[in-house]
């Protein structure tokens, strides 16, 4: 307490304020926040100490939330172009929302009625995908997807299709254990709060850092080791590591032949349509080689013990070896020593060699134990859970490489190999995850009218049978997701959807719906373009997309290119669920949901998206939505979320079920449900018992309560694929030899059988084997800043004045060499286009690569900035240079700049020639005609002095100022 | 009492959570509102009472990142206080804290070219001196939750890297964080004595190598072990 001499005023009036929680969506990260209010504003944003994301803590952004919420780019009405006014033109009148929902609804209607493809409804960084892909399933379009396709399907697919989870949202290090970890090309990517709070524990408790990534800024700076890769080549370093494990024979055998199917026999009949799959007894079982017994045995008996390596001939005479043998032949061969990585990666050969004896020193001399009793798959106990204390995390730098899906299934190699998958001081799993290998959806493959799919738009294929092709092999999704070109495309291809359409490649659309994207800016590759594609009109001066719908809070550089503009609400101000159905926000030893509630009235004519998608789906009578009287089966969303049952028991929300809120993860509708959420401070979190807690994939205690949930379909073992069939089945197909759907093209079949490798392998980046050799010596990637999340908070007051304007950071020897200086303006051209920008020097950067800051640059006008503001004048986007097309070679074939296996955007694959420009206007080139406000738009103030409620200064006691000095 | 922080370099990856905290608690806490010029403009600008600076040590590739957020050090002989033509700035008795009295601060900005630190910033629109007041408003109000009574930056640090506490009591967590990290002063040759201090980063972690005598893992000479599934 304070000396009694200076008595403190009253700060705060706490009884004029009320403290409601809800969730942070300043990012996608999720984290729970306590919100102090007074005066129908924000008085203060916090962490929620409670929470199971971030525990208290709170990022930069989230601490800005309520200059979110203060912005003058908040849309207030809906808009419909102007008759007569260009798309692009920004001339917009208000109209009523019955207006709005009945245009919507008669168009919707009519591509309903004909042909449901028609539509294609894509979402950008929403948290709402089980929501809006029923909404498109009941609709019945194939073209639907979220904005995954550019953003990390690499990351998602490679763990699904090995591991049954993935990194980021299904997958997290055990920090609490782990004492050697490795960071994999990651900025503030997924997730923020979690990491930070990871990496003071880790570094409290002396665990090893290492850091891989061509940039040390942010969570590389804190790095005990710091890997200068060069981009896109993290695949060669993750299999140099594993070749030196492997030949040191440094692995976790007894995990690998209990875990995984290394030791399961893969048929060797080269140029038949058996070669490299699976080898199956007569019922169909995968098997192994039984060194009891000396013969083939079903793969998932208990009482066997497999041999690891081998050839052999079954009974019926057919040549199989191993998984394993496979494993070793081709990483001990000598492209993956470390000396010839080293020529790749650019990462000394003698630095691989020893960060791969430091990972086996952690792995197998510092093992974990946990004296916990738990019962194995086979219904065998075990008296103690063994940890192999390495652990890894990995995104963008990853994921955003055309090679991504095989560079991110190495890292997941390398993890099998020494045994830390779900286990203590390694890489765990956070429910519903992990799931059998695939997850067990396949994507819908045709649409009629006026009928729902047959399944979900996005699926998991687990060979050519279940690609979205016609008869002709063409594509049927306009993204040609699941088509040859991109077979595993789970999360679909956002960045190629416009300009498929204006091609009408593979058909023309009727309507584009866009949800919180911003595709006429940072969303998009080759933005320049896309802007007059989104334009482009036919010889007859229709637009070749005909409308467009973009739904959206704020003044985007895409409500510009509208033809009708709906009006969302802030994250203040509507209800949401982070639902279990979708990307919950579940722990590893949690499973967690939560949701959002509206604390502040939103005072404009706005409505939720999610509530015009309910009302819509009443209007349009999706059967889903539709009582057997035609009367709407679902009042509000809220009732919806309360009432639909995906199964009997299971909903959006996992908390408070059955009719008294008493039952979790599975339980009738509970009326009260929302209620018991916000009584919760917005959040649930059900804790797994101690055994259920590590090795789930073969935990009988975990998938049983994981079978009861709905998180999977039985409780059989999920065993590790490190050999993965579907790729190979993709391969023979591209061979010709595939007993169903095979390519015509001749690109396709290239593609099929040099990428779909069964096993993890290192290519260079698609677009850069094409690309004149030495014509664009530098490496150009992005990264987040932890300030600024893509376009969600550029118009944020605090946030700009940390960052208003981007640089291009260089190597500051290597840009001297080229006579560059400090903040000098140069000329960065790819084989796309061109840009002018500013540069920054810098000594953490790789030599070969240069970086800047995502998505700072802005359109004038857009967000309520100024056509002044630093964000237009000096900011840019790289994205200008990105083209989504991979440039041609002689076989004019057409291709996505995506991963050939996942469709995922290769916007990290990115190669430039810096030149100094002459002396100029300090000003970014391309500059691009400001945004004109739309009506009724607040003026943005040119002062602010933010406070919700008269400030109580405190005054310098007089006795203090006669006695002080 | 001597309260004041500890900001712990080894972890702090330079989020400028601490940041904007910090200027969301004040802009209506005790030394607001922070006013922002151009918030929408050419060269936004405003009032802070904490900022973080990067600096980067060494060359590349063996160059270091350091993140460093700044406030004010709440100085034991703070010149800022003593510049004060006003008597507007001064150090709180009780507990050390350096405050500006609003009603008596001309907004001359003396102290903050006294203060070696840079931690002081003239509001533009009001013509007042801001600084940081340690949430003064916050680590004394009996109605938060006595966990909450913390400054704003350290509740929020997502690295926890910023501790809060009397330098006096040496049982406190900032005592025993500067005892045993080897707690640093900025600028100790100046003379004013901060009380804030600063943790250096640790060395770099060094992990033993798991050696083999010999290359055994060739696929030609593998013998398998017997393991049960």
């Amino acid at each position: 307490m304070p000396d009694d001499t200076a008595p403190l005023p009253q700060f705060e009036d706490h009884d004029q304020q009320r403290i409601e929680y809800t969730t942070c969506y300043m990012c996608a990260c999720r984290c729970g926040i306590k919100v102090t209010l007074e005066n129908e504003q924000v008085r203060f944003i916090q962490g929620n100490p409670n929470h199971p994301i971030n525990k208290g803590v709170l990022c930069a952004k989230g601490n800005a939330g309520m200059m979110k919420q203060n912005s003058p780019a908040k849309l207030k009405a809906p808009l419909l172009r102007r008759p007569g006014t260009e798309r692009g033109g920004g001339e917009f009148e208000e109209i009523s929302w019955e207006r709005a929902l009945d245009i919507l609804t008669r168009r919707l209607a009519a591509i309903r009625a004909t042909d449901p493809k028609k539509l294609a409804f894509f979402t950008g960084r929403d948290q709402m995908q089980a929501l809006t892909g029923l909404w498109a399933s009941q609709f019945g379009t194939l073209n639907w997807a979220a904005h995954g396709g550019f953003c990390s399907v690499n990351m998602a697919a490679a763990g699904l299709y090995t591991t049954g989870y993935a990194f980021w949202e299904f997958g997290e290090p055990d920090w609490e254990h782990t004492k050697y970890f490795m960071l994999w090309g990651v900025a503030e990517d997924h997730s923020s709060n979690p990491i930070k709070l990871g990496l003071k524990k880790i570094k409290e408790r002396g665990a090893k850092f290492v850091a891989v990534n061509p940039v040390r800024t942010g969570y590389q700076a804190i790095a005990d080791e710091w890997i200068a890769i060069r981009p896109g080549t993290d695949a060669m370093l993750a299999l140099s590591i594993v070749h030196v494990l492997l030949q040191r024979r440094l692995i976790d055998e007894a995990f690998l032949i209990r875990y995984s199917n290394a030791p399961q026999l893969v048929m060797v009949e080269p140029g038949t349509a058996r070669h490299g799959l699976l080898y199956r007894d007569a019922g169909g079982n995968t098997t192994v080689w039984d060194q009891h017994s000396g013969a083939v045995a079903d793969a998932r008996r208990a009482d066997i013990a497999p041999a690891l390596v081998g050839e052999y001939l079954t009974g019926c005479g057919t040549r199989v070896t191993t998984a394993m043998s496979l494993i070793l032949a081709k990483y001990l061969d000598r492209t993956y020593a470390p000396e010839n990585a080293a020529d790749v990666c650019g990462v000394a050969a003698a630095d691989i060699e020893r960060i791969a004896l430091e990972i086996a020193h952690v792995a197998f001399r510092e093992s974990i134990t946990l004296d916990i009793e738990w019962t194995d798959w086979a219904g065998r106990k075990h008296d103690k859970f063994i940890g192999r204390p390495v652990s890894m995390h990995a995104m963008r730098g990853i994921s955003a490489h055309s090679n991504g899906f095989q560079t991110c299934r190495a890292l997941h190699l390398l993890q099998v190999l020494l045994g830390t998958v779900d286990c203590p001081g390694g890489h765990l799993a956070k429910p519903p995850y992990p799931k059998h290998i695939p997850p067990a959806i396949r994507p819908a493959q045709d649409a009629s009218a006026d009928t729902p799919l047959p399944s979900p738009p996005l699926g998991f294929p687990r060979g050519p049978e279940d690609l979205v092709i016609d008869a002709d092999g063409r594509p049927l999704r306009i993204d040609k997701a699941f088509s040859w070109e991109a077979p595993l495309a789970n999360h679909g291809l956002m960045h190629m959807v416009i300009k498929n359409a204006v091609a009408g490649d593979p058909y023309p659309i009727d309507t584009l719906m866009l949800f919180m994207a911003n595709m006429a800016w940072n969303s998009s590759m080759n933005t320049r373009q896309t802007i007059e594609m989104l334009q482009a009109k036919d010889d007859a001066g229709g637009y070749k997309i005909p409308f467009i719908v973009n739904c959206d809070a704020f003044h985007s550089e895409m409500v510009n290119h509208a033809d009708l503009v709906l009006p969302d609400t802030t994250y203040l101000e509507r209800f949401d669920t982070i639902s279990m159905l979708d990307r919950p926000i579940s722990e590893p030893h949690a499973a967690c949901d939560s949701i959002r509630q509206p604390l502040l009235e939103p005072k404009r004519d706005v409505r939720p998206w999610q509530e015009v998608m309910v009302e819509l789906a009443g209007r349009l009578r999706f059967p889903l939505f539709t009582r057997a009287d035609g009367s709407r089966r679902y009042r509000d969303y809220k009732d919806f979320i309360i009432n639909f049952e995906k199964a009997p028991g299971i909903g959006f929300l996992a908390g408070y079920r059955g009719k008294d809120g008493d039952q979790h993860l599975r339980g009738e509708p509970n009326p009260g449900q929302w209620q018991q959420y916000i009584d919760n401070e917005c959040f649930f979190e059900y804790p797994f018992a101690d055994n259920q807690r590590y090795l789930r994939h073969a935990n009988l205690d975990y998938l049983q309560l994981a079978k009861h949930a709905g998180w999977v379909a039985s409780t059989e073992q999920i065993i590790i694929e490190l050999y993965a069939e579907p790729l190979q089945k993709f391969r023979l197909a591209g061979q010709g030899l595939y007993h169903g759907p095979q390519p015509s093209r001749a690109a396709d079949k290239q593609r099929l059988v040099r990428y779909f490798d069964p096993l993890p392998f290192y290519y260079a980046p698609l677009e850069q084997q094409r690309l004149p050799h030495g014509r664009y010596p530098f490496y150009a990637i992005t990264q987040r800043p932890m300030f600024m999340y893509h376009s969600w908070d550029s118009q944020n007051p605090w946030l700009r004045q940390i960052g208003a304007h981007n640089y291009l950071y260089m190597n500051r020897a290597r840009a001297a060499a080229l006579g560059i200086a400090d903040l000098s303006w140069v000329w960065v051209e790819s084989h796309n286009d061109k840009i002018k920008v500013q540069v920054k020097l810098m000594e953490g950067v790789a030599a070969d690569t240069v970086w800047t800051w995502n998505a700072i640059g802005k359109r004038g006008g857009a967000w309520g900035l100024s056509a002044e503001a630093n964000e237009c004048r000096r900011g840019f986007l790289l994205n200008h240079l990105i083209a989504e097309s991979l440039p041609r070679t002689g076989d004019d074939t057409s291709l996505s700049n995506s991963d050939p296996i996942t469709g995922q955007a290769a916007w990290y694959d990115l190669k430039v020639n810096i030149t100094p420009a002459p002396a100029g206007e300090a000003l970014s080139w391309p500059q691009f005609t400001p945004i004109e406000p739309l009506p009724n738009a607040d003026v943005s103030p040119p002062q602010l002095h933010v406070s919700s409620h008269e400030n109580v200064n405190i005054k310098r006691a007089f006795s203090d100022i006669i006695s002080g000095d | 009492m001597k309260l004041g922080l500890v900001i712990d370099l080894d972890t702090c990856v330079g989020c400028h959570a601490c940041a904007t905290a910090c200027k969301q608690w004040n802009t209506s806490g005790t030394i607001g509102p922070l006013a922002d010029s151009e918030p929408y403009g050419k060269d936004p600008s405003g009032t802070w009472l904490n900022r973080v600076r990067t600096y980067e040590v060494g060359d590349s590739p063996d160059s270091k990142t350091v993140h460093m957020p700044m406030s004010c050090l709440h100085c034991e002989d703070a010149a800022c206080v003593t510049v004060c033509p006003t008597g507007a700035s001064y150090k709180r008795v009780e507990d050390g804290i350096v405050l500006v009295d609003q009603d008596q601060c001309m907004g001359c900005n003396l102290c903050a070219w006294a203060c070696p630190y840079g931690a002081r910033e003239l509001d533009q629109q009001q013509g007042t001196m801001k600084k940081c007041t340690l949430c003064i408003d916050r680590i004394y109000d009996e109605q938060l939750p006595e966990a909450e009574r913390q400054p704003a930056c350290v509740l929020t640090c997502p690295t926890k890297s910023r501790l809060f506490g009397d330098f006096d009591d040496p049982q406190s967590e900032v005592s025993v964080a500067v005892r045993e990290r080897g707690g640093q002063d900025l600028m100790p040759e100046l003379g004013y004595q901060p009380t804030n201090k600063y943790l250096p980063p640790r060395n770099p972690k060094v992990v033993a190598k798991m050696e083999r005598r010999s290359v055994v893992g060739l696929l030609s000479s593998w013998v398998n072990k017997v393991i049960l599934r």
